[in-house]
């Protein structure tokens, strides 16, 4: 056992309301900088849909994730090792700009400068990169916006494997769910393999993967690799970027920008204990529906003294191990089964996972013809098929899904009893193989979400790891060019005082 | 002084020294002070077109060209001599392989400066530096190739050991390389002294993404067992802080509660 703990993530989508706030804030944080304007290192996206990049949850066009091979090792499925390298001088899978959209700004100044005319003034879209005059905008980074666009061509979603899709381009069986999505921080992660710089790296403190800026040289291996395309290439400064987790307010305590600014209260952060010694074998499960198991059986129980004394030996400090008691997202991944990996068939065992959305009964369940199983519906006959977030969720297995459906709409018709009749049903809870007790403790936490309850971050233990004398004169948080004074895509050669920072790695 | 004074010398007998030491010097200067800025500024993002196969004709072709070009010249004439090779076969191995190489990198690089030139995303993201080498190196590429036309006339190896004798001298500190060269063809001395300025111009450009591109096989395939890599702001490795926690734990005795590290 080695083990390790990371700042996991859940998204309660039964509760996003699709407002982009999450996007918005972190735009303004991270990427409003030339050569990253068409960057979202956190988007929203209305589903069914194709998203953005156009199509992203494709691999068979992308090749992103692992692929797993006849004698069960993985090696990323856009090549191995030898496949990327004779790759680097063109990458067949990388996406252009268009897929994801040519940024665009308008003329905002015309409204006010022009000239006396006959016909109102208006504001015409420029593209961000030439400066040139845009006729007509063909993409933007929420383009299918509330089922935006025709069905024929939201329906190339991906989701919809297995589903009898045409039913729902109907008006009245249309069905809608949002889906916020950012870097997944995987446990195993292909943006990282796939670089021949290994420049990638996991953080092993708190699971926080990034890109080192310095060490980056541009083969673009990692935009390819990664099959949630949340890696981007900046082309003014021809590096790749992603979401950094906001380590810096993860590290001092505080939620990542997206979670601390969400209006539906959808965000949780926690630690998750896991070992790390489980993940190349949980990785490779043969079935990819072993896979979100696989996973559950990476991730320790802080509350095992076994765990604790091994969390204790490999490092882990004690506020930490106290942190991942309280995890909001030990509890709902593990004690309720409520949240799910996004697409566990990539085989990268993200660390961002999804409460999936509950939805109206369809039309024929209030005429009357589909069971209501004691009350509850069920929740084969909501709107949005299992089907479909199985196959977003769990690599297409419902099981595990309507499971959890049934216990959030167990936790609602529980609730409904307390409120308004005042009785506490156990009957209501036993059905989902619950208690009262954990019932109302599910709702404080997914219902309520206060943020004491959404939030438990321990800080990071920098007084563990540096010496003071060590980081004097050392240079800050700087845009990218450590204390060099060289610009962005400017050559200087000769800048200010520089020092080296060297931390200590590990590869396998 | 100046009655000696003879351009060639100055050319190839003091520019070689000159370029390398900017060459090396510089590369070492921007690696250490501004490795933010070390990188192959692709720009496949902004358009795909006309790059996949401009980019790779181009770049299998150079390196082909510059092995050929540095096994070529830098082989002593006595290892030829000692294995058998005779020049006239060295001689047209370099033409056979050189040739069709050095059209690939044309071609290639025709496509990507064409695409440099007139796409309005590549043109405006282009900076003078970017434009400027490729320009050289399409016109170093044509001189090469214009070269074999005098190659051919002289098929028996003898301006190609002269070349050999030259870039040897000048790499094992002989000052009197230069003469060596005095009578060949100018587009020849054209082609060297193009090479020594885009030697000069390196770590000006991108073309510091070349030293990544040589180690980059190493660093992913030797020094990376696997795929993965973790990095941990503690001073020790994982097993040592265990073995420290262990030595500690076995002093407080069994019922002793440790804080952790």
């Amino acid at each position: 056992m080695r083990v390790r703990a990371q700042i996991g993530k859940v998204l309660n989508l039964d509760k996003c309301i699709g407002c982009h706030t999450c996007s918005v804030t972190c735009k303004n944080v991270w990427t409003t900088r030339e050569g990253v304007e068409y960057a979202w290192f956190n988007n929203v996206e209305t589903k069914p849909g194709t998203g953005y990049p156009t199509d992203w949850e494709n691999q068979k066009r992308w090749n992103g994730g692992w692929a797993r091979s006849a004698s069960g090792k993985l090696h990323p499925k856009q090549g191995s090792k030898w496949r990327i390298l004779a790759n680097i001088f063109a990458n067949p899978s990388m996406p252009e700009i268009d897929d994801y959209y040519e940024p665009f700004d308008f003329d905002y100044d015309h409204l006010k400068s022009a000239p006396d005319m006959t016909a109102f003034p208006t504001a015409r879209p420029r593209s961000k990169i030439t400066g040139e005059r845009m006729e007509k905008i063909e993409k933007g980074p929420n383009w299918e916006e509330i089922l935006g666009g025709e069905f024929s061509k939201r329906s190339a979603d991906y989701n919809f494997e297995n589903v009898q899709k045409e039913i729902y381009g109907e008006y009245e069986n249309t069905f809608m769910m949002y889906l916020p999505r950012l870097c997944e921080h995987c446990l195993n992660p292909t943006c990282s393999a796939s670089c021949p710089s290994g420049a990638i790296y996991k953080r092993e403190e708190d699971g926080i993967v990034l890109i080192d800026q310095e060490k980056c040289r541009g083969w673009r291996m990692c935009i390819s690799g990664c099959p949630y395309k949340k890696v981007y290439y900046n082309w003014d400064t021809g590096k790749s970027e992603k979401c950094t987790f906001c380590y810096p307010r993860i590290e001092s305590g505080q939620p990542t920008v997206c979670s601390e600014t969400c209006v539906g209260r959808i965000r949780y952060l926690g630690v998750i204990l896991y070992d790390a010694d489980k993940i190349e074998a949980a990785a490779s499960a043969e079935r990819e529906t072993d896979l979100y198991g696989a996973q559950l059986d990476v991730f320790l129980d802080p509350n095992d003294p076994e765990v604790i004394a091994a969390a204790r030996r490999d490092g882990v400090p004690e506020d930490w191990i106290e942190a991942a008691k309280v995890s909001p997202v030990w509890k709902m991944a593990m004690d309720w089964k409520v949240a799910f990996p996004l697409h566990p068939e990539y085989r990268t065992l993200p660390m961002v996972w999804y409460i999936p959305p509950l939805s109206p009964i369809q039309n024929a369940a209030q005429a009357g013809q589909i069971a209501m199983s004691d009350q509850m519906p069920d929740v084969r006959s909501l709107r949005i098929p299992v089907r479909y977030l199985a196959n977003m969720l769990t690599a297409g297995d419902e099981e595990p899904i309507v499971h959890a459906l049934e216990r959030m709409s167990a936790m609602r018709l529980y609730m409904r009893a307390l409120s308004v009749d005042g009785v506490r049903d156990e009957a209501i809870a036993a059905r989902v193989g619950m208690s009262g007790r954990v019932i109302e403790d599910m709702y404080k936490i997914m219902a309520i979400a206060d943020y004491e309850d959404r939030f438990a971050i321990p800080t990071a233990h920098r007084e563990q790891n540096e010496h003071g004398a060590d980081i004097r004169g050392g240079c800050g948080f700087t845009d990218g060019n450590g204390c060099s004074t060289g610009e962005a895509g400017k050559t200087t050669l000769f800048g200010g005082k520089k020092k080296k920072f060297a931390l200590p790695q590990e590869t396998f | 002084m100046f009655g000696d004074f003879d351009i060639n010398f100055v050319i190839f007998g003091v520019m070689p020294y000159v370029a390398l030491t900017i060459f090396l010097v510089g590369s070492i200067v921007r690696y250490e002070r501004d490795p933010f800025t070390w990188k192959s500024s692709s720009s496949q993002l902004l358009r795909r077109k006309q790059l996949i196969w401009g980019s790779i004709l181009f770049h299998v072709g150079i390196l082909t060209v510059f092995f050929g070009h540095l096994v070529g010249l830098f082989t002593p004439v006595w290892v030829l001599d000692a294995i058998g090779i005779p020049y006239v076969l060295k001689q047209w191995m370099a033409v056979i392989i050189g040739g069709p190489a050095g059209i690939a990198a044309l071609i290639g690089s025709t496509m990507l400066l064409h695409r440099r030139l007139v796409d309005p995303r590549i043109r405006v993201t282009s900076s003078i530096p970017d434009i400027l080498i490729m320009v050289l190196i399409w016109l170093q590429l044509a001189i090469g190739l214009l070269t074999i036309t005098q190659t051919l006339q002289h098929m028996d190896g003898s301006e190609m050991v002269r070349f050999m004798t030259w870039s040897q001298s000048v790499v094992s500190w002989n000052i009197n390389a230069w003469v060596t060269v005095v009578d060949v063809h100018w587009l020849y001395k054209l082609h060297i002294f193009l090479g020594l300025i885009i030697t000069a111009l390196f770590p000006f450009t991108r073309l510091v993404h070349i030293w990544s591109g040589f180690a980059a096989p190493f660093r992913y395939l030797l020094t990376r067992p696997g795929y993965q890599i973790v990095r941990s702001r503690r001073h020790r490795p994982l097993e040592d802080r265990r073995r420290a926690y262990d030595k500690v734990q076995a002093k407080r005795g069994p019922t002793a509660t440790t804080p952790a590290e």
